[in-house]
């Protein structure tokens, strides 16, 4: 029953003992903390950089173009925007080398709101990511896909994007990882005991790794069918994607519709032929995540449905996208960040006024 | 700062060195003018290159590790470094096929400025207009190559304006961490110019390599005009840094005898110091070549960049089809 932080701990793991990761680096990655989320401690290849965010990436292409496999953590995707430029040049390495060169990198940073983070421990990335050719993009929602797309990742010649949503690092997962401890209470005790760090001197700890650890693999471009339906689709991702879930079991409960909730959780490439195939069938869609709404990643979406004739003229409804509210910056005080960002209130207003529309 | 060209009536490289030093600074030379001239003749959107810089540039070339891979050095050039790389051993005509933007452009195929070089096969990585980033690619190349030891190092090279961008207190930080210090070796050529800014108008800093210092790194201010003061301060920095597989901060003041690029007019600008002109003017007064040798030498490579540039003009440009290709690792076509 591990947690998406775990999870994404034993990916690296993995990746470090069986495909070659050489460096998993950052601010306060390495021993002691390793991660302010917990997500590199233990690692044997983790190491502390300078507080340079410009350096990490930098640090990060050079390594790949070296031709070793690195894992470059951004703390918090608030202080990656001073490397959008870096993020760039590693998206045109290939292209602009006419195919020599490639650079097979990872940067993972946490993304969104959700823990109360004010306005720079609260930004979204996904918008502004998806502006930036030449990278693969994930975004999970769940451990097991989490620990999957970070295989994934860790195996792409190109460079790639991990999003890790900061509100879920904590949730555990409902389906076994292969190799981790059984689902029981035990289990998941078993497992913190294994590789969390404890509190206090962690000088001497030595994490004990799952043996079983797999290549279990999440197609980078596959999106899952989170809850099956026929009167509307959903599609999101990342912290957004559990509350649509649960808007769609209250309405099936409570009011009896059925909703279809798709988690694209990889946001380039993405999974059209899921997308379109449930538009097909359900001929309703809302898109759903919580960056900014200008310029937002479901706009694009919004577009590729209004410009496929078949899709377009199958509606029955106006196709909506609910984001977040565009200000500069998630407000420290309860009110402020739930008003935002979209909630579970926001996402079954947003659902019955789709299902309420007339075409 | 500039310093006053030196005279000289002896050498201390031997004559066949000299003679080959030569040949590469006029070839250079000839393939930049060449270059210059295309733009002036519409053959080509935008110049932007490196003569004024052969004397320190040829001998860095010279003393390069060429190969791919991590045995080898890494080259974080910039768009002044042609010398550098006609010395390697690179054809002059594939530059003249990027300046055309041709489909058979080596290096980008069409799709980048001239002396955007990039070479996988001798580690040389691909050259950017923005300055600065370089510095900060150039972090990962030398951590991988602490890591595999060997001689191979990590060799930058940015302007004297590009050291106000962070990423050149990035590579001096993270080059020097303690315990963790990089095989690299890090240079400024500086000209004095940040496009029509003046270096004075903008650095406190007496000399630029003095920043190194606060980082207990190796450093040193050449005369990148004077041939032998630059290679033997190369051989010594590369040197130190291939065996001790520690940082050097290398600042070699060099000219800039064209202005920054076609956007500034491409002129050619007589108050700066032409090392050609210098070294030649001391390979006569030592015996070590005549004038009349040097001036058919220029005009072989005259002729040669001249003949390169009309024949470019039959190759294909690239296919629009093509837009898409590369964007991700094997791919070709449109992917999305």
């Amino acid at each position: 029953m591990a947690n998406m932080a775990q999870a994404i701990r034993m990916a690296l793991h993995y990746g470090e003992t069986n495909l070659g990761v050489t460096d998993v680096f950052g601010e306060d990655v390495g021993p002691p903390l390793g991660g302010v989320f917990t997500v590199t401690q233990g690692l044997k290849t983790a190491w502390n950089s300078p507080l340079d965010e410009r350096g990490i990436i930098g640090a990060a292409i050079g390594l790949a173009l070296a031709g070793d496999r690195c894992v470059a953590e951004i703390q918090f995707c608030d202080y990656i925007f001073n490397t959008i430029d870096l993020l760039k040049l590693a998206g045109l390495q290939c292209w602009i080398s006419n195919g020599q060169w490639n650079v097979p990198m990872t940067v993972m940073t946490p993304v969104g709101s959700g823990i109360r983070g004010s306005i720079y421990h609260s930004h979204s990335f996904d918008a502004t990511m998806t502006h930036i050719p030449g990278w693969k993009i994930v975004m999970p929602s769940t451990p097991i896909d989490a620990y999957g797309l970070m295989i994934s990742c860790l195996k792409d010649p190109n460079p790639t994007m991990f999003l890790k949503p900061k509100a879920l690092l904590r949730v555990r997962g409902k389906e076994q990882i292969p190799g981790e401890p059984p689902l029981t209470p035990e289990g998941e005790k078993m497992l913190k005991e294994m590789i969390d760090a404890p509190l206090g001197d962690r000088s001497k700890w030595q994490p004990r790794w799952p043996e079983e650890l797999s290549d279990f693999t999440v197609k980078i471009g596959s999106a899952r069918l989170a809850c099956e339906g026929k009167d509307i689709t959903v599609v999101s991702y990342g912290r957004t994607l559990p509350l649509c879930e649960q808007a769609a079991y209250k309405l099936h409960d409570e009011e009896g519709l059925s909703i279809e909730v798709l988690d694209l959780r990889s946001l380039w490439p993405y999974d059209w032929e899921m997308i379109s195939e449930s538009i097909r069938k359900t001929r309703r869609v809302l898109f759903v995540n919580e960056d900014t709404e200008v310029t937002n990643f479901g706009e694009h979406l919004l577009r590729r449905v209004v410009e496929d004739e078949e899709l377009f003229y199958c509606l029955e409804a106006r196709p909506r996208l609910l984001a977040g509210a565009f200000v500069p910056g998630i407000g420290l005080a309860d009110p402020i960040e739930m008003a935002s960002v979209p909630q579970l209130t926001s996402i079954l207003k947003t659902i019955r006024e789709v299902l309420a529309d007339k075409a | 700062m500039k310093q006053s060209p030196k005279s000289k009536t002896k050498f201390k490289l031997d004559k066949g060195l000299l003679v080959r030093i030569h040949d590469l600074m006029v070839k250079t030379r000839m393939l930049e003018e060449r270059l210059v001239r295309m733009y002036k003749l519409n053959d080509g959107y935008f110049w932007i290159g490196g003569p004024g810089e052969e004397a320190f540039n040829i001998p860095l070339g010279l003393q390069i590790k060429k190969g791919e891979g991590k045995d080898y050095d890494y080259l974080h050039l910039k768009y002044r470094s042609s010398g550098v790389l006609l010395t390697m051993g690179a054809d002059p005509m594939d530059t003249i096929r990027q300046m055309k933007n041709t489909a058979t452009d080596p290096y980008s195929c069409g799709r980048s400025f001239v002396n955007h070089q990039s070479i996988r096969s001798w580690n040389v990585i691909p050259i950017t207009s923005p300055i600065g980033v370089e510095f900060a690619t150039s972090i990962g190349t030398g951590l991988s190559q602490r890591r595999h030891g060997g001689e191979g190092i990590t060799i930058v090279v940015g302007g004297d304006a590009g050291t106000a961008e962070g990423e050149f207190a990035s590579t001096l930080i993270w080059a020097a961490r303690p315990g963790f210090e990089l095989p690299m070796l890090i240079i400024v050529t500086n000209n004095n110019w940040g496009i029509s800014t003046t270096a004075a108008s903008q650095h406190g800093e007496k000399w630029i390599s003095d920043r190194g210092k606060a980082f207990g790194m190796r450093t040193l201010t050449i005369n990148g005009n004077d041939v032998e003061e630059s290679y033997f301060a190369i051989k010594e920095s590369m040197e130190y840094v291939r065996t001790e597989r520690k940082p050097v901060l290398l600042e070699a003041l060099v000219s800039r005898l064209y202005g920054h690029s076609s956007a500034s007019g491409a002129n050619f600008i007589s108050d700066e110091e032409d090392p050609l002109v210098t070294f030649e003017t001391n390979l006569e007064r030592a015996g070590v070549l005549g004038r009349e040798e040097m001036n058919a030498i220029r005009e072989k490579y005259f002729a040669e960049m001249l003949e390169l540039s009309k024949k470019v003009r039959e190759e294909p440009m690239p296919d629009p089809s093509a837009i898409y290709d590369y964007t991700y690792f094997g791919q070709k076509g449109r992917y999305w």
